[in-house]
């Protein structure tokens, strides 16, 4: 996650009525930690610095956490922020009068925690007969918001070739991550299509025929789409298609699909913004599209069709291949770039893109104005829209939106917007053989493990035993004892892996539970897993990850078709 | 147990005697030869054409083991024998210290899934693991791809067994693991005899890691069948021809000979159904009756519904519900059986084989009199139960034919008869003649209305008259049911229940199966699974081909006399044998014992294969049981023979010899009383339930 959040939401635990019920159910560590909170900026502390700090106590050398750098001090803040003397007589004053917690969870409950949102897909082949490049995937999301503010989407594009795959971080609530992950693939199945068929969607509409499939989703119980808003999603979408249909000059049909995804992204994000300043007459809607609107979304999304693999990037999410060197060793080959202040020539570019003397102000305390993480975005228009703007909608906008103070608040030294884009940073790479898998998981995983090793779990994990050299006896004297003992200990490596049927699990599972020896630990787990849901934000982020995984045959038959 | 004469051979040595035996004998040996493919002409073996030329032969024999697939679909017109292979693991070590003698026994641990025995004073040691690696699916050009690598983590578990079992073994020095692929057939039965399509293409193979126990007497057998036209025994459970091409599909073989390579060493328990390669083929009502707690079987791929789990009621786990004794399904069978006996059910058999027969003359009527030993030129519309002997009068196969027409014919087989009777119409129809034989198996769905209040349900359904003056037992009529015309409606059961099979052109299968379900419930229809049939049929002496009958019993051994009409005019096959059979009188005679003392909660049930014994002497065996809930008591069925006391040899059954004597039947050592009867109990055809017994839950609808 990687909202500033506005003073309001920063507020609101603060003055609210009843306090937080976490100090029972915290374990003693994270209490002696709850001191230091007070002489902390609490936007540091949103995120990962909580976690960060879990592990100073356990290993102190190592206690050089990256977020020191990316959440820098936010004085202008602090009023709002320092939660002062109050946490810390809640936590007293809780002590007397609650019942004590159970708190450790057993390991079938943290399971079941962990793969309650769990999914697997697997390409439909028949008995390894698979002409797709892509094998299938697995994902999962561990939610730290209430309620999760990640959402995740994946589906076979049906009237061309390819498989579409995204994670979606919301922040300032997850109307708007919710509206690009229903929408954002339809988008780009629409640019990615040639002209004709193009035509033949348009007059099926007009002519009342039944439609043409675009999308196969792929989608978890728990992703829902919205049935309210479907009629209005629709409308803008063909809307873009009759457009794309005027526009085209009937040169060449080679769609592009590095500018298919551009122009998807782009689109996408100009309709929200319209659909928030046109309303609806339908109040629900109206409330809806000034939601989706006012929160926004980071997005990176893959395409996969064949052996070409775009990803396209806005924000801080990542997607990360898994590569497997000719020794059977794993190493992670980065295919996009976050869209922060760790990016020198993000900030680069928004210096160019604002007067001189916006300079200081457009980027403070490694935020955009001060204020958002990610330098891209979806919806946000409060840092996209004029001032002007904003104001009219807000007034004439219903109740609910005014009595909001995070979406009446503009944004500092707010000069010469827009200061913020969804235009992505599309990244190509062309499939090989050691290409095993890729991942796109939101900021909540980057945050808390190194790629490297996100890379080396997932391979071990997905290849499983078969990385492990094969024994072979050939001139050694080896006896039946010796032989049972290390093939023993070979099984016992295995079954630790074999825990977890899908490797997004596996992922989540090491990400939370990993202890300073980088192997899960069960207390440690569960422990993380039992915060109470007002507590479990400070400690980590939403996690979602899709783990894709590449059928190396099909990938090489390519290449030699090829060559 | 320990079987003093056990032995080990090594069959290389077996092989290389025979061949040198064969070549003393004068027998051609081609070394390094390959076949491209087996040369035939008008359905009969020609030759072979292999890399080094042309060899006309007769016969061929294809025992490549498990290239015999392979091999078998490289003739022009393919024969499919399934079978795959499956990697098999081994393993060698050094001497013990005290090397092992070579009477040392061999040893097998089926709990632990091994085999132990003497090699050169150490071990060999290897087993069926739980997890079988399939190999060569593609076929023989993966040989060059994979080079048979020893991979001891899938060792692993064996070795822990052995090392369980023996942990002073753990001092030996390996000398290696060995990769030798064994071949397996879909039911873990080795596959002969001569192929459905091509005459004198003979198949040897699949032998489940067997070969070399099995082999002398699967080549006796095959040497008679290619001398004599038919072994001297019952071969049927190894005959090429129960499979057909559905078997044929590589990844269904691959999937179910992993199923099958562990079985060799578990517990094979009675009922057991394989797991893979399932939902192959289906009726049309497949869903529905799966909705409503449907468990099923499978027969020649085509699944069949055992019984009904009724809502709420749980079974045992797959695994649990092995067993020998007492089965959880019991009283689910009960209430189906009590309401085909007092209702009416309705029970699925599209499984069964059904073909047409038509002529432009009378050449059907010609052909079916040769080929059956009933009477078939009866009027239009009756229906003629039969066996289609053959020289010797056995069964090859016993089925109800249908007159259509004057000259066509509907036959209804056993399921598994579908390539077996295919082969053997096509083998005596004359080439020249314009015979069509059309498999309709496909076709139709056959639902048996089962019960007293059949006919109550059928009339409500067709205006055509059903009460027995106008449509007596074993008529065949077209009618209309519900909206569905073209059903053929043939008042019989395979049950010997009153009842009808309804034989619906597969569109109208769900139509008439939602009329048949929505009108019957007022008179408390349910659905039924085989488990009830069986029950029905065997308590009422119905034998069935293929458990019962065989190529070996003759219709005089099982009271089917009246089935026979040896003065029909027409010399059909098997008449000479019966002729002789009646004036020498019958060497078997099949009967039905209802056990005495049998508790069937607390013994072990009968199944099928147990000893019957008569006045304490040896005289047969059981060919299949039932637990009757009418009777109460369990059923067998089974052949009574006349072993002389003093000889041993065969002595002439009578009725009277029958009747008596004492029987007991051997369940597991066990001995259980059991009366013999010739002829089914009367009583079960004129069962009523008496006034008395009326309850007002009989007033429910069901």
């Amino acid at each position: 996650m990687c909202v500033c959040p506005g003073p309001r939401r920063i507020g609101i635990p603060v003055r609210s009525s009843s306090p937080p019920l976490f100090s029972d159910a915290m374990p003693a560590p994270t209490q002696l930690f709850f001191p230091l909170i007070r002489n902390c900026e609490l936007s540091r502390l949103y995120g990962t610095a909580c976690y960060c700090h879990h592990r100073h106590l356990c290993c102190p050398s190592s206690y050089v956490p990256q977020s020191h750098l990316r959440y820098a001090p936010h004085p202008a803040y602090a009023t709002f922020c320092r939660p002062k003397e109050n946490w810390w007589q809640y936590t007293q004053g809780r002590r007397y009068v609650s019942t004590p917690q159970k708190f450790h969870l057993t390991p079938p409950q943290v399971n079941s925690i962990l793969k309650a949102n769990e999914y697997s897909f697997k390409v439909p082949e028949f008995d390894g007969k698979n002409v797709s490049s892509v094998l299938g995937f697995d994902s999962n999301q561990l939610p730290a918001n209430a309620p999760i503010e990640d959402r995740r989407s994946a589906a076979t594009c049906l009237q061309t070739r390819g498989m579409l795959l995204g994670v979606f971080d919301g922040h300032a609530g997850c109307a708007c991550s919710q509206a690009v992950s229903e929408r954002l693939f339809y988008y780009i199945a629409v640019s990615l299509l040639p002209h004709e068929t193009l035509l033949e969607i348009e007059n099926a509409v007009e002519s009342g025929r039944a439609l043409l499939p675009i999308l196969q989703w792929h989608k978890h119980p728990n992703d829902y789409f919205s049935k309210e808003a479907s009629k209005l999603y629709f409308n803008s979408l063909r809307t873009y298609w009759q457009e794309l249909i005027d526009l085209n000059t009937g040169e060449s049909d080679d769609i592009d699909v590095k500018e298919a995804l551009i122009n998807a992204f782009k689109r996408l994000d100009n309709d929200i913004s319209l659909e928030a300043q046109v309303g609806d007459p339908n109040s629900f809607l109206n409330y809806l599209v000034l939601r989706v609107a006012f929160s926004g979304a980071t997005a990176c999304v893959a395409h996969v069709d064949g052996v070409n693999l775009h990803v396209a990037n806005t924000g801080d999410s990542r997607a990360m291949l898994g590569v497997q060197e000719e020794d059977g060793s794993w190493s992670a080959v980065t295919l996009s770039n976050d869209h922060n202040a760790q990016n020198e020539s993000e900030l680069e570019r928004l210096k160019l893109e604002h007067p001189k003397n916006e300079a200081k102000s457009v980027v403070k305390q490694d935020r955009l104005l001060g204020l958002l993480m990610p330098f891209r975005a979806f919806g946000d228009v409060k840092f996209k829209w004029s001032i002007d703007l904003q104001k009219r909608v807000i007034e004439s906008g219903p109740d609910q939106l005014n009595d909001n103070e995070y979406t009446k608040f503009i944004p500092p030294n707010y000069y010469t917007p827009p200061y913020l884009t969804a235009e992505p940073e599309v990244i190509y790479h062309r499939l090989r053989p050691q290409d095993k898998f890729l991942i796109l998981a939101t900021d909540g995983l980057w945050e808390t493990m190194h790629r490297q090793d996100v890379v080396r779990i997932v391979g071990e994990y997905l290849t499983g035993m078969h990385h492990q050299q094969p024994i072979a006896v050939g001139g050694y004297k080896v006896t039946l004892g010796q032989m049972h003992g290390l093939l023993t200990e070979r099984r016992a490596k295995m079954s630790s892996v074999f825990e977890d049927q899908n490797a997004a699990t596996h992922l989540i599972r090491h990400a939370v539970g990993n202890n300073e020896f980088g192997t899960v630990d069960h207390e440690r787990l569960s422990k993380m897993l039992s915060l109470p849901e007002e507590l479990a934000r400070m400690y980590r982020d939403d996690i979602t990850i899709i783990v894709v995984q590449f059928n190396s045959h099909v990938v090489g038959a390519y290449q030699n078709q090829e060559q | 147990m320990h079987v003093p004469e056990d032995a080990v051979v090594s069959s290389a040595d077996v092989a290389l005697a025979l061949a040198s035996a064969a070549s003393q004998n004068g027998v051609q040996i081609y070394d390094r030869t390959s076949v491209v493919h087996v040369m035939t002409k008008k359905g009969e073996v020609t030759g072979v054409e292999t890399d080094k030329g042309q060899i006309e032969c007769q016969y061929f024999v294809n025992c490549a083991g498990q290239w015999a697939y392979e091999l078998g679909l490289s003739n022009e017109e393919p024969i499919s024998i399934p079978l795959h292979a499956c990697e098999h693991f081994y393993l060698l070590t050094r001497p013990l210290e005290t090397p092992l003698q070579s009477n040392t026994p061999n040893i097998v641990d089926a709990d632990g899934r091994i085999y132990i025995r003497n090699w050169q004073g150490g071990i060999l040691s290897g087993g069926f693991e739980k997890t079988p690696k399939p190999i060569f699916t593609e076929g023989k050009n993966q040989l060059e791809i994979h080079n048979l690598q020893e991979d001891w983590d899938h060792f692993e578990p064996l070795l822990s067994s052995l090392l369980r079992r023996m942990p002073d073994l753990e001092t030996l020095e390996i000398v290696k693991l060995v990769n030798c692929p064994e071949t397996f057939t879909p039911d873990m039965r080795c596959i002969m005899g001569e192929s459905p399509l091509v005459k004198g293409y003979y198949v040897l193979a699949g032998m489940n890691s067997a070969g070399l126990s099995f082999g002398g007497g699967a080549g006796r057998y095959l040497a008679e069948w290619m001398v004599d036209g038919y072994p001297s025994e019952n071969v049927w459970e190894l005959d090429l021809k129960r499979f057909g091409a559905l078997q044929s599909s590589r990844t269904f073989l691959r999937h179910r000979v992993m199923e099958v390579m562990p079985l060799l060493y578990d517990l094979k328990v009675p009922r057991w159904d394989f797991q893979t390669g399932r939902q192959l083929r289906t009726s049309p009502l497949y869903d529905r009756l799966d909705a409503q707690g449907a468990r099923w079987m499978e027969k020649h791929g085509f699944e069949r519904p055992k019984y009904f789990v009724p809502p709420g009621k749980d079974l045992l786990a797959l695994e649990q519900s092995k067993t020998f004794y007492k089965p959880d399904w019991f009283d689910i069978v009960e209430s189906e059986v009590k309401c085909c006996k007092e209702a009416v059910c309705v029970i699925d058999m599209s499984s069964f084989t059904k073909f047409e027969i038509t002529s432009t003359g009378d050449q059907a009527l010609e052909t079916l009199q040769y080929l059956f030993s009933n009477d078939l030129d009866v009027p239009v519309g009756h229906i003629v139960h039969t066996g289609m002997l053959n020289e010797g009068g056995g069964y090859e196969n016993d089925c109800s034919i249908a007159r259509l027409n004057k000259r066509s014919f509907f036959m209804i087989s056993p399921t598994d008869q579908q390539v077996h009777c295919w082969a053997w119409l096509k083998k005596h129809m004359r080439l020249d003649s314009d015979l069509i034989l059309e498999d309709v198996t496909w076709k139709y769905t056959a639902l048996n209305l089962i019960g007293p209040r059949a006919v109550d349900v059928l009339s409500e359904l067709s205006y055509a008259p059903i009460t027995p003056d106008h449509f007596p037992s074993l008529f065949c009529k077209e009618m209309s049911v519900g909206y569905a015309n073209g059903i053929r409606v043939m008042s019989m059961t395979h049950t010997g229940e009153p009842g009808f099979m309804l034989y619906i052109p597969i569109e109208y299968a769900l139509h008439v199966y939602n009329e048949v379900m929505s009108v019957g419930q007022k008179y408390g229809i349910r659905n039924a699974g085989y488990y009830a049939l069986r029950s029905l049929r065997i308590e009422k002496f119905f034998a069935f081909w293929g458990q019962d009958l065989n190529t070996l019993t003759t219709p005089l051994e099982c009271g089917r006399e009246s089935r026979v009409k040896l003065d029909k005019g027409v010399d059909f096959i098997g008449r000479e044998a019966l002729l002789q059979q009646r004036q020498n009188g019958v060497y078997k005679r099949l009967a039905m014992f209802v056990l005495d003392d049998h508790d069937t909660d607390l013994d072990l049930w009968p199944w099928w294969g147990e000893p019957i014994y008569r006045n304490g002497l040896y005289a047969g065996k059981t060919t299949s049981s039932a637990y009757s809930y009418t009777l109460e008591r369990h059923v067998c069925l089974g052949f009574v023979h006349h072993f002389s006391e003093n000889t041993g040899e065969e002595q002439v059954v009578t009725a009277d010899f029958v009747n008596r004597g004492e029987y007991e039947i051997d369940i597991a050592g066990q001995r259980f009383q059991a009366k013999a009867r010739l002829y089914p109990v009367a009583s079960l055809y004129t069962h009523k339930r008496r006034k008395e017994d009326v309850e007002l839950s009989d007033l429910h609808g069901k």
